[in-house]
């Protein structure tokens, strides 16, 4: 089962850096729309101060969003999900491992870009560094979520769109906590119950969502 | 039609045979949300006394309230069915919870909009962002998700098995986004106005609203059973008894 997953891994993570330019994109993405808030509604430092930690989970969710249609979308129309599914091993850690190659590809660059980006917002530094662990738990709750609408659309019309219909209602709890435990050490009460409910929920999800995603991917297949 | 001597609890699990019990189900369904509807208004808009702090305008909580209500127990019955459907792989109940959206997302709606004409004048603006009414907003997210994904899948078997799912998803979901989204008002600020405030209620507007509230969910039972029955025959279209059905109505 290791074995599996650690092949899952290499191969996913192979197949990024073989095309990296979709890597850059997402990340190019998140930058992007960070940077528009400034000018959309002014520069003024106090103000973007406080917005920071929503402009950044927001651009973060948007941005891990829009690379969920490469998670197994590509496998699906060469047939290498069929075989997967085929495999002898357990479904669920076919789909771990994606879910985690998916994390480190593009969840894991906006991690190590956004205390550059909480710079520009003058976000203090004991923010920043709370900005940092809570995206660092955040993001692969993203990509476990985002996995199960990923393949529940797999192969449907319009699935792009419909991705963003199903996925966003369910980020609410993560944007909640993530933004709000930025926002709580600015305030200065502290950023311990919003990190510990994000690992609760991250705990949660390791457990059911590759679950439902495996079983929404037999139904995409049959 | 099965015959035997003990009753079997299956025997309606069959679209075939639950169509004409449905038919004859629906419309003292429809009679009884009628009649309780309009007791609950007449309670509600003429026996009722006028608030002391809220004057008239309070007597929308006889809609906003029960519609609410209705919004929230009909998405769990949905993700019951929806259960049900996927493990025991009977298609009337994945029929059944795709007729249940609809309703579901029309009581949603009606609550936050009755909530916009409440909140006016009580509050002075039309939307707060406050928990109830933001879990709410997410609450109709949901509903649409589920019923975009069903429209977007053309294999009706793939459609109800992915909405199943995705409802399931959505019913462990939805406590969670609740009390984030509770937790997120309270830990911003205390909600500067909020339903809890609300002075105890006489009795008979308690009672106007149980009785609007029953009349709402005999209305969800009644249309229900009408789009059902549309989805069965829709889905049959290509049975020898869904002929003869269209043929006899003809």
């Amino acid at each position: 089962m290791i074995r599996a997953l650690g092949w899952v891994l290499r191969r996913d993570l192979l197949l990024a850096f073989r095309r990296r330019g979709d890597v850059v994109n997402a990340l190019v993405f998140f930058i992007i729309v960070v940077s528009l808030f400034p000018l959309g509604v002014g520069p003024e430092a106090s103000q973007l101060r406080n917005m920071a930690p929503g402009v950044l989970w927001v651009a973060a969710l948007l941005a891990c969003m829009l690379s969920l249609a490469r998670l197994f979308a590509p496998d699906h129309q060469d047939g290498t999900l069929e075989q997967m599914l085929l495999a002898g091993e357990p479904l669920v850690v076919l789909v771990m491992g994606k879910v985690i190659a998916h994390w480190l590809v593009s969840g894991l660059p906006l991690v190590l870009m956004a205390p550059l980006l909480g710079l520009q917002f003058d976000l203090p530094g004991d923010a920043l560094a709370v900005l940092c662990v809570s995206l660092l738990i955040g993001t692969p709750l993203l990509s476990l979520i985002g996995a199960v609408a990923a393949a529940l659309t797999l192969g449907v019309r319009g699935s792009g769109v419909l991705v963003a219909l199903l996925v966003l209602p369910l980020y609410v709890p993560v944007l909640i906590f993530g933004a709000g435990s930025v926002g709580a050490t600015a305030a200065g009460t502290g950023a311990e119950a919003h990190l510990l409910l994000l690992g609760g929920f991250l705990a949660l999800a390791l457990v059911l969502a590759p679950w439902a995603s495996a079983a929404a991917l037999r139904i995409a297949m049959e | 039609m099965i015959k035997s001597n003990r009753f079997s609890w299956f025997l309606f699990s069959s679209p075939q045979s639950f169509y004409p019990l449905a038919g004859a189900l629906q419309p003292w369904f429809a009679l009884l949300a009628v009649a309780l509807c309009a007791a609950g208004l007449y309670i509600g808009f003429f026996v009722a006394p006028t608030d002391a702090q809220q004057g008239e305008s309070y007597r929308i909580i006889f809609i906003h309230v029960p519609a609410a209500w209705m919004s929230m127990f009909l998405y769990l019955v949905m993700g019951f069915w929806s259960g049900v459907g996927l493990v025991l792989n009977t298609r009337l109940s994945s029929m059944v919870a795709t007729a249940l959206a609809p309703t579901g997302a029309l009581f949603t709606f009606i609550a936050l909009w009755t909530g916009a004409l409440w909140g006016k004048p009580t509050w002075g603006t039309w939307w707060v962002w406050d928990a109830r009414l933001t879990s709410e907003l997410i609450l109709l997210f949901l509903y649409i998700g589920f019923m975009a994904l069903q429209a977007a899948i053309d294999d009706p078997r793939r459609a109800d098995k992915a909405g199943a799912v995705l409802a399931l998803v959505g019913v462990i979901n939805i406590p969670i986004i609740y009390f984030s989204v509770q937790w997120w008002s309270t830990l911003h600020q205390g909600a500067s106005v909020s339903m809890k405030s609300a002075p105890t209620m006489a009795a008979t507007m308690l009672l106007g609203m149980l009785v609007m509230a029953l009349g709402f969910w005999m209305y969800s039972i009644a249309a229900t059973l009408a789009r059902v029955r549309c989805v069965i025959l829709e889905r049959e279209r290509h049975t020898d008894w869904v002929a003869a059905e269209i043929g006899a109505q003809k």
